[in-house]
């Protein structure tokens, strides 16, 4: 028997952390297409120094959060599976189109379906590493004596990977829910409504933590 | 008594705020008193009055009879001078020999067989001829550099002598040039001045400004919007202060240059002594707040951005000069000038085609300091424009770094059959000299005579080949509110869009990755309407049935 419950999935600190890094790479992503020289919009210098601001405040962010991470014992909710990946990848190819219902089904123990976890944690281990350490390369590298060239390359293909990504992840945000703002509310007020089984218990994750 | 003591209040409120303000505006403008830093200026004391020596009292005849008074005191500054290339007018680099006496530029081309009109900036008395006394002690000319009265001047064809009675020069011109007073000369002699090192420095070329790009007579007595080192309202150094000397071997110099000086600030005792160089002051991290731009200083020179334009000053700079069409004569069959609207001179029979520029735009190259220069006997490939002196570096290159240069463009002859840059006598260096372009108006005679002074062919025809030379450019520097903004460079089109061997932020480069950026991005876009337009229609679709 299944039913919905209103359940507190997102814990303060979560969605502060989803929304200020958010603001973070989109602010880094326009300045950083000014900096490649892709148009002008707050003048070169300026984007520069906001680049650097920004890209300065996303490394503190995101050191608090490897530590929330820990902390929190929420790693564990991006351990890679291949556990219904197929079924996942078989939903948005096929069956999205034919109304069938998600396979994974969320649970304030399993936040990310395995098509998720995999992106995020590539996000995590590769994604992210290779543009803070470009990034870093890149702001000293005259001083270093490093060509700037191949630095440049791979951080602006990191920038188009994340466009990409910022693309689809908003497509399925705002169109897979009941309305636009389904998916979207959890993350500024912590509560979703959850489909749950009555004997839904608690298995490998941990609870998050409700501060 | 109440309301008494309320206004005494009120008095006292009203007082201490005033106080306040009064503090408030007294602090910042005591803070902001002027920097007081000692100068070398102009003979602003010393320990000994020259004007009460006896053996300075005079009359003196000649140069070089003031030379052997001063040499009775300053026994080896003589000695000194001769080790120098104010002196020696050679120097030698890798292994090429350079200084005056061996290179050719695209000015008035070379010194030999010109030598009376070239030497009168010469540190010496006499150097006429190839046999001048390189020896002879009182051929030192202590004056040039040492007056301070402003009226010691070499005469432009005595071969480094004043002139001793009243001559005219140039000859018709009316300008007259009289004999300085050599006992008060010499009673008043002081350290050198900004007017004294631009008595020759400031004419490079054969006239003020001509030359350099960042060298006129502006910097004579100049303000702060121009020259923020040498402003004579501000910090007020003169040429030495930078360019020091060490038994009178002046730092700096334009054949080995430090186009990436690592030192730092220069510290006695301890490093190469040389303050020519911005960072022997400023050090290698310059800026105080902004630690991006510190990073610059690895690859671009403090003169790129801190030098916004060439000839900032009241004159400006000669950019072009077309030797070819030298030799026309008017409808009498006289030589004449063409005057553009400010006097200066863009047409000339004895010189050809000037052009004349001020506030212009660098050229900007890598440079390591090293310089290949053109030497005499060197062949050239007619084909493409000779580059005089070849800056080295590159972006590949640690040592190089990104210099401002003014680019002096020229056409100039050069012997088509042998492929050599022509050495022209241009200067009737006697009455006897009938084979002087600026007598015969005749390339090949000129060109005989001068290819001989040098002991190199000729093979009787003149030819002209286009040719360019870099300066360099490191002094006009600017007030920091005058710097190149970052857009200047970073931007399409910037002024560094000659130098495409390296990736620069804010130019758009790396096509390859920009197309494949757009090409990804517009894929997932298309992808994502498209998913969102089937599941709606599908949808649709569903509800109806």
């Amino acid at each position: 028997m299944k039913y919905t419950k209103r359940t507190f999935i997102y814990p303060i600190f979560e969605r502060f952390w989803h929304w200020s890094q958010a603001a973070l790479i989109i602010t880094l992503g326009l300045t950083g297409f000014e900096i490649h020289g892709t148009y002008r919009l707050v003048g070169f210098g300026n984007a520069v120094s906001i680049h650097n601001t920004a890209a300065i405040l996303l490394l503190v962010l995101v050191a608090f959060t490897i530590f929330w991470h820990f902390a929190t014992g929420q790693w564990k909710q991006y351990v890679p599976t291949t556990q219904k990946l197929g079924a996942v990848i078989r939903y948005y190819a096929i069956g999205i189109f034919k109304h069938e219902p998600h396979p994974v089904r969320r649970t304030r123990y399993t936040k990310l379906n395995p098509l998720q976890k995999l992106v995020y944690l590539g996000f995590k281990l590769l994604i992210f590493p290779i543009m803070a350490t470009t990034g870093l390369l890149y702001m000293f590298s005259n001083t270093l004596g490093i060509p700037i060239s191949p630095i440049a390359f791979l951080h602006v293909l990191g920038a188009f990977l994340l466009i990409s990504f910022f693309v689809t992840h908003l497509y399925i945000v705002l169109t897979t829910g009941r309305t636009p703002l389904t998916h979207l509310k959890p993350m500024i007020t912590g509560w979703e409504a959850l489909e749950e089984d009555d004997h839904a218990a608690p298995q490998a994750a941990p609870e998050p933590s409700a501060d | 008594m109440r309301s008494r003591k309320k206004f005494a209040g009120f008095l006292i409120g009203v007082g201490s705020l005033l106080l306040g303000l009064g503090l408030v505006s007294v602090v910042p403008s005591s803070a902001a008193a002027p920097l007081v830093i000692p100068v070398q200026g102009v003979a602003q004391g010393g320990t000994a009055d020259h004007s009460q020596f006896e053996i300075l009292q005079g009359p003196f005849a000649t140069g070089p009879e003031v030379t052997a008074a001063c040499l009775t005191c300053h026994t080896r500054a003589a000695q000194h001078i001769m080790q120098t290339t104010h002196w020696t007018w050679e120097q030698k680099v890798n292994d090429q020999l350079l200084g005056k006496n061996n290179v050719v530029n695209n000015f008035c081309i070379a010194l030999s067989s010109n030598e009376p009109r070239c030497t009168s900036c010469h540190i010496g008395y006499g150097y006429k001829d190839k046999t001048f006394d390189f020896t002879k002690e009182t051929n030192v000319d202590c004056l040039v550099c040492h007056d301070t009265t402003g009226t010691y001047k070499k005469f432009p064809a005595g071969a480094g002598h004043p002139v001793y009675e009243a001559r005219e020069f140039p000859v018709g011109s009316g300008k007259m040039w009289n004999p300085p007073d050599l006992a008060l000369v010499a009673q008043n002699v002081g350290k050198t001045s900004r007017a004294t090192c631009g008595a020759c420095h400031f004419s490079g070329g054969g006239g003020d400004a001509v030359k350099h790009g960042d060298l006129d007579t502006s910097l004579i007595n100049p303000d702060r919007q121009f020259d923020i080192h040498m402003a004579a309202d501000g910090l007020n150094f003169t040429c030495a202060t930078c360019h020091n000397a060490v038994d009178h071997n002046i730092a700096g110099g334009r054949y080995v240059m430090q186009a990436k000086d690592t030192h730092g600030v220069d510290i006695l005792g301890r490093d190469d002594q040389n303050r020519a160089s911005c960072e022997s002051c400023h050090g290698l991290t310059p800026h105080r707040t902004d630690a991006k731009l510190n990073e610059h200083v690895a690859r671009v020179a403090c003169e790129t951005c801190h030098i916004p334009a060439l000839a900032r000053g009241d004159q400006p700079t000669k950019m072009w000069w077309d030797w070819s069409e030298a030799g026309k004569m008017n409808t009498e069959g006289a030589p004449f000038k063409i005057k553009d609207a400010e006097g200066y001179d863009i047409y000339d029979t004895q010189k050809g085609e000037f052009a004349w520029e001020r506030n212009v735009v660098p050229e900007y190259v890598w440079f390591n300091g090293e310089i290949d220069h053109m030497v005499i006997g060197r062949q050239i490939d007619p084909t493409h424009p000779v580059v005089i002196n070849a800056l080295k570096g590159s972006a590949d290159d640690d040592k190089a770094r990104i210099w401002p240069v003014k680019a002096f463009r020229a056409r100039q002859p050069y012997d088509p059959n042998t492929n050599l840059l022509i050495i022209p006598n241009l200067f009737p260096n006697s009455p006897e000299d009938k084979e002087a372009y600026w007598r015969s108006y005749d390339w090949i005679a000129a060109a005989s005579t001068g290819m001989a002074s040098v002991n190199q062919p000729f093979s009787g025809e003149v030819a002209f080949v286009e040719s360019v030379m870099y300066w360099p450019q490191t002094h006009m520097v600017a007030p920091k509110e005058q710097a190149l903004a970052c857009e200047a460079c970073h931007s399409t089109n910037g002024r560094l869009a000659a130098l495409t061997d390296f990736y620069m932020p804010g130019r758009l480069q790396h096509e390859g990755l920009n197309t494949f950026g757009t090409v990804l991005v517009g894929v997932v876009l298309l992808g994502v309407i498209g998913h969102g337009a089937a599941r709606l229609i599908l949808r649709k679709n569903n509800k109806k049935s």
